[in-house]
């Protein structure tokens, strides 16, 4: 072990013994890169968009139950904290969607050589925006 | 591996007669193979247009009152895919959210806790959910 990155490489297997591997990104050493950042992303807008299926059962129940309930869910949604969380939601699930896509595609065995994964990771980020940006332009400007 | 405990696993292997797919099938840390792998796998596939069907809808339906929504909801097309949306999402929400619970939740109790919390308020969730559909469906 003459390279401090060797100290990466020093996991244990299942038995306990010492085991020369490459370990997961470790956050203190490693600089944030386009595939650590991309990849926390993707589980943060998971549990992001779990809490936003919140939103989601509130209005189909609200629906179903009654003219002033639905008032109350709708008078929530549109209001500053309601559109700020809506604003977030959407790009969340944008965000996981296009990124939910590519790891699809690295499911089905495409798109693993470093310079793929980097174009892949920036066109998940341009999509994401325009994405978002393009659907609140539609909310805005289409009655 | 070693050259020993190789040769020993192979000779084990002759004995019980089993292929190497039936040695492994059920296996995994949850004992249950690749079942939770692929199922979040394809309720992410119907989530992608689902989820693209459900955005469209919402634009058109946001600023519309209660009775043009559940007008719209009672469309026995509207019915279906909603429901599917809504059962989708919430299965792969709760078998996303048993991984992020499994990685950082480490006490034995408080995570076995906490998973069963979780995917009873995601069950309850989504049946609330479903159940509403039906409610202007019918």
């Amino acid at each position: 072990m003459n390279d401090v990155r060797d100290t990466l490489m020093v996991g244990r297997a299942t038995d306990g013994r010492l085991v020369r591997r490459p370990l997961s990104p470790h956050l203190q050493v490693y600089r944030p890169q386009i595939t650590s950042v991309l990849s926390i992303m993707h589980r943060f807008t998971g549990v992001a968009l779990s809490a936003g299926t919140l939103l989601l059962v509130a209005w189909l129940v609200a629906a179903a139950k009654s003219a002033g309930a639905y008032a109350a869910v709708a008078g929530f949604i549109g209001s500053w904290i309601g559109l700020i969380l809506l604003f977030g939601w959407t790009a969340a699930l944008f965000f996981h969607l296009l990124n939910g896509i590519r790891h699809l595609a690295w499911d089905a065995g495409y798109g693993f050589e470093l310079p793929e994964v980097h174009a892949s990771g920036w066109t998940v980020v341009a999509g994401t925006a325009a994405l978002t940006v393009l659907a609140w332009i539609i909310a805005f400007t289409v009655v | 591996m070693s050259q020993a405990s190789k040769s020993d696993a192979a000779r084990s292997h002759l004995n019980v007669m089993r292929t190497e797919l039936g040695r492994v099938r059920g296996l995994g840390s949850a004992k249950s193979g690749v079942h939770h792998w692929w199922v979040q796998r394809l309720t992410a596939l119907a989530l992608v247009p689902l989820s693209l069907w459900f955005i469209g809808a919402v634009l058109v339906l946001k600023d519309r009152p209660r009775l043009d929504v559940a007008h719209w909801i009672a469309s026995p097309i509207n019915t279906v895919l909603l429901i599917a949306l809504v059962v989708a999402s919430f299965h792969h929400m709760q078998l996303g959210l048993q991984v992020v619970i499994e990685d950082y939740v480490h006490g034995e109790r408080a995570r076995f806790a906490l998973l069963i919390l979780m995917k009873g308020a995601s069950f309850l969730l989504g049946l609330a959910g479903v159940v509403s559909v039906l409610r202007l469906a019918f």
